[in-house]
């Protein structure tokens, strides 16, 4: 490879190999067969990663510690926080779907962003943490299963449903669960795995 | 500059979890020498596995769409609601915009993403050549709406919390939703076990 030369890429999807070209600040490169992504240049993406990561997990801790809705009908109150409600699921005999449940709204958003600080907070300080490859690896396993934005939809559709059939008290964790889907698309939207890398790679 | 050349070509594959090139030996453990994730030329049994799971998820579509998904018991009787009877509901009801968001997330997501799994890996089986971009195309937005699917288990979950009213109304949960909850989940390893790559090794053998 000549020295002068941008180095090589090949793209995920169609697997090209191709010269990455070199980006100007905010700038995307696209396989040029398929289109596809193949790097973007945004500046302190680890450090906005970071920040919307940490503001996310705040939101997480409260989106979890209280109830998302209530719904009062004639004397009876009735809520539920999301642990409450996979709990629910449990009882009925249906231990594999509080499973997935448990699985795509709290496990995987939970382990998704834990990993992510633990990366890159060390990362951010110039620092690499120990067993760094274990935990990336944890974190792409992970990644696609963290279904937040689908529950939050899923909260919609249930008021709307049960605004027929009794008063719907919305609570904090409402709210909460609504700025958390916007921090987590965020924080994934910030996050550049080869930004991460780079940096992990120059603290060794 | 010669004709397009991929990477496995050159005994070089692209790290999924990083981003780097790196050069694939015979070893068969071969990992990421920077973030250390497994490196695959072509993920490994890509047809067949996706094969599997199709096949696995469309028999369980057929419970999870007739099997009821919840059972609601109250003053007026009791009451069994399929996947398709909630949208209709909701359409009669008057929410006939939400009616069209779990019809698009319950029902036509999940039949549009057995269909167009089947199209991609039978294309690929056939060495079909036409439309390779439309087709990657066609993977991506699999793998980006997959995920709606699991619109219909959240609502249940959170109605059978809620709705227990003892003697008003109470909502049980349907066998159909485990099935649903299967069907998503098998649709989605399906999607992540196909290898886009596939459809275009056709292409490169003709040209070298």
């Amino acid at each position: 490879m000549g020295v002068t030369e941008s180095p090589l890429v090949a793209c995920h999807d169609c697997d090209l190999l191709q010269r990455e070209p070199m980006l100007p600040e905010g700038g995307v490169a696209r396989c040029r067969r398929c289109g596809a992504i193949l790097s973007r240049n945004h500046p302190r993406s680890s450090e906005r990663a970071l920040a919307f990561g940490l503001g996310a997990l705040l939101l997480f801790l409260i989106a979890n510690l209280f109830p998302i809705v209530g719904l009062s009908l004639g004397g009876d109150f009735v809520q539920t926080s999301l642990l409450g409600a996979a709990r629910a699921m449990y009882r009925h005999d249906m231990r594999l779907v509080a499973a997935l449940v448990l699985a795509t709204t709290f496990v995987a958003p939970l382990a998704q962003l834990l990993a992510l600080l633990y990366l890159l907070l060390p990362a951010c300080l110039g620092r690499r943490p120990p067993r760094a490859r274990l935990v990336f690896r944890g974190l792409t396993l992970v990644q696609p299963w963290g279904m937040l934005e689908v529950f939050v939809l899923g909260i919609l559709v249930s008021l709307v449903k049960l605004a027929h059939l009794a008063s719907v008290v919305p609570g904090v964790a409402l709210w909460s669960f609504g700025g958390l889907m916007l921090l987590m698309a965020a924080t994934s939207a910030s996050f550049d795995a080869r930004d991460l890398w780079t940096r992990l790679e120059a603290a060794r | 500059m010669k004709g397009p050349a991929s990477a496995a070509r050159w005994h070089l594959a692209t790290c999924h979890g990083c981003g780097l090139l790196s050069r694939t030996g015979a070893g068969q453990a071969a990992r990421c020498p920077r973030c250390g994730t497994p490196l695959h030329a072509r993920k490994p049994d890509s047809i067949a596995r996706t094969w599997a799971f199709i096949v696995a998820a469309a028999i369980l579509y057929v419970p999870a769409n007739l099997l009821p998904i919840m059972e609601t018991s109250s003053l007026f009787g009791a009451q069994q609601d399929t996947i398709m009877s909630g949208v209709v509901y909701l359409w009669v009801s008057g929410s006939w915009h939400l009616a069209l968001v779990v019809f698009v997330a319950s029902i036509l997501v999940p039949m549009a993403k057995l269909i167009a799994l089947v199209i991609l890996a039978l294309s690929v089986q056939s060495r079909a050549r036409w439309q390779p971009l439309q087709r990657t195309r066609l993977y991506r937005l699999v793998e980006l709406v997959g995920r709606w699917s699991m619109l219909d288990i959240y609502v249940v979950t959170l109605l059978v919390a809620l709705v227990q009213l003892e003697a008003l109304a109470t909502i049980r949960p349907g066998s159909g939703a485990l099935a649903f909850g299967a069907v998503v989940v098998l649709t989605m390893f399906a999607a992540m076990s196909f290898d886009p790559r596939l459809i275009w090794d056709v292409l490169e053998r003709d040209d070298g």
